[in-house]
C-alpha cells in the first residue's frame, strides 16, 4: 500500500516509523528542510521536501497512484487541502485528516473527508471519562448511518450488574460487542455472558440512543439485592425506567 | 446587505471601505487587532478578532445573518476552510474566496465557490496592458 504523509512534524515522523516497519510504502511531504533532513537521516530516502498543498508537489509525488494520504500537519486548514485536492483531483480511496479544533470534525466530514483523527477529542473524551458523571466515551463514528461504537464503564452500584446480556432492555439498534473486565481481560459476549462490576462494555450504538445506553449499564439498582432477578425490570420499554435522572 | 469579510489586509481593509462607503452593514475580522490600523479613518463597520476557520468564531461575529461573505486573509487554505464554512455550514449565500494558487483555484471553483485568483487576474492585466500601446508620451525627446 502506498501512503503518502503530508507533514512531517512529529506525528508525520513517528507515523511513518510505523508505517515502514508494516512494509507499506511511505512517503513525507515537508515543508522545512531541516526536519526534511532529520527524516532522511533516521528513516532513509522516503521525505519529499514542498508543499503538500500544491498541485505540483502532488503530481512529482504521485498522489495519483497513492492508496491513502494522511495530512498531520498542525494546521487543520493545511490538512483539510491537502485531503480535499486529494479526492478531488487525484481520486485518492482514503484521506485522513488530523484535526486540532475537535468541532472541525463535523465540517470535515460534510466536505468529503473520509476520517479524521483529533488528539484534543481523544483527551477530552478521556478526561470526561474519567469523570463519574460521563461514563460514555465515543470510540469511533461509523461513517453514515448514523451508528457509532461507544465505550461505558459499568459502575459497581449499577443495577445490571450480575446481569446477563439478555436480561438487558438495550435501547434499539444497540448491540454489546465486547466486555473487558477490571484486570483488562476481554470477553466476546453471548446473550448468557453476565456483566461484572466495573466492567467496560463496548457497543455499537446509534447517537440519540447513546443516552439510554449509558443509563441502562450505569443506573443504579433501584434497592440493593445483589444477584437476584428483579422482576419489574424488564417489564417496561426501554426508555422509561433506564432515563438518566439528575442530570440537567 | 449584511457583509463579512476575512483578512484586514490591504484588500480586505480597501474593499470593506469600498462597502462601507456603499452603505452596506460591513463586519471585518482579523486574528490580529493591529490589522485594523489600515483602515481608512471614516470607517463606520464593524472590527472583530477571531479566527475565521473556527466556526464558533463566525457564528459570535453574525453569519447567520450575513447576506455574503469574503475569505481574503494570505492564506489560501484558511480562505478555502473559512468560505467552505460559510457556505456549507451557515449557508450563506454569496461566498467569495480569494485563491493565489491557480490550480487549487480552478479546483474550489470546480466545487462550488465562488472563488478570484489574483494571480491570475494580475498577470492577465498586466500582459493586456503590455500588449497595449501607450498613447505617445509627448515628452520624449
Amino acid at each position: 500500500m502506498y501512503a503518502i504523509v503530508v507533514g512531517g512534524g512529529k506525528v508525520g515522523y513517528y507515523l511513518a516509523k510505523e508505517m515502514l516497519d508494516t512494509d507499506h510504502e511511505v512517503l513525507v511531504i515537508e515543508k522545512d528542510g531541516a526536519k526534511c533532513e532529520r527524516i532522511a537521516q533516521e528513516l532513509g530516502d522516503i521525505v519529499y521536501k514542498g508543499d503538500g498543498c500544491e498541485a505540483a508537489t502532488m503530481e512529482a509525488t504521485g498522489f495519483g497512484r497513492a492508496d491513502m494520504v494522511i495530512a498531520v500537519t498542525g494546521d487543520d486548514e493545511d490538512n483539510l487541502v491537502s485531503c480535499q485536492v486529494a479526492k478531488v483531483k487525484f481520486d485518492v480511496p482514503r484521506t485522513i485528516a488530523r484535526i486540532n479544533n475537535p468541532k472541525n470534525e463535523a465540517i470535515f466530514r460534510k466536505l468529503g473527508i473520509d476520517t479524521t483523527v483529533s488528539a484534543t477529542a481523544a483527551i477530552l473524551a478521556q478526561i470526561e471519562q474519567e469523570l463519574p458523571e460521563h461514563p460514555l466515551m465515543r470510540l469511533l463514528t461509523l461513517k453514515g448511518g448514523g451508528l457509532e461504537i461507544v465505550e461505558v464503564k459499568v459502575p459497581a452500584f449499577a443495577s445490571v450488574v450480575g446481569r446477563r446480556i439478555r436480561e438487558l432492555m438495550l435501547p434499539a439498534e444497540s448491540i454489546i460487542v465486547l466486555l473487558v473486565d477490571q484486570a483488562g481481560s476481554p470477553r466476546v459476549p453471548t446473550s448468557e455472558t453476565m456483566i461484572l462490576t466495573e466492567d467496560e462494555v463496548v457497543a455499537v450504538t446509534r447517537r440519540e440512543n447513546e443516552d439510554s445506553l449509558r443509563a441502562v449499564l450505569t443506573a443504579p439498582a433501584p434497592v440493593a439485592v445483589p444477584g437476584s432477578g428483579d422482576p419489574g425490570y424488564g417489564s417496561s420499554g426501554p426508555a422509561g425506567p433506564y432515563e438518566p435522572s439528575g442530570r440537567s | 446587505m449584511k457583509v463579512i469579510i476575512m483578512g484586514c489586509g490591504r484588500v480586505g481593509a480597501t474593499v470593506a471601505s469600498m462597502l462601507d462607503d456603499d452603505g452596506h452593514d460591513v463586519t471585518i475580522l482579523d486574528t490580529r487587532i493591529d490589522a485594523f490600523r489600515r483602515l481608512p479613518a471614516g470607517y463606520r463597520g464593524k472590527r472583530q478578532v477571531g479566527n475565521g476557520i473556527d466556526q464558533d468564531t463566525l457564528a459570535r461575529i453574525g453569519i447567520r445573518e450575513a447576506d455574503a461573505f469574503m475569505a481574503v486573509t494570505q492564506g489560501d487554505n484558511r480562505n478555502v476552510m473559512a468560505a467552505q464554512i460559510a457556505k456549507q455550514i451557515f449557508g450563506v449565500r454569496r461566498v467569495l474566496c480569494r485563491i493565489y494558487d491557480p490550480i487549487r483555484e480552478e479546483i474550489y471553483k470546480g466545487l462550488g465557490l465562488e472563488t478570484i485568483s489574483p494571480t491570475l487576474v494580475g498577470a492577465r492585466l498586466l500582459k493586456e496592458t503590455l500588449d497595449r500601446e501607450p498613447a505617445p508620451a509627448g515628452g520624449e525627446s
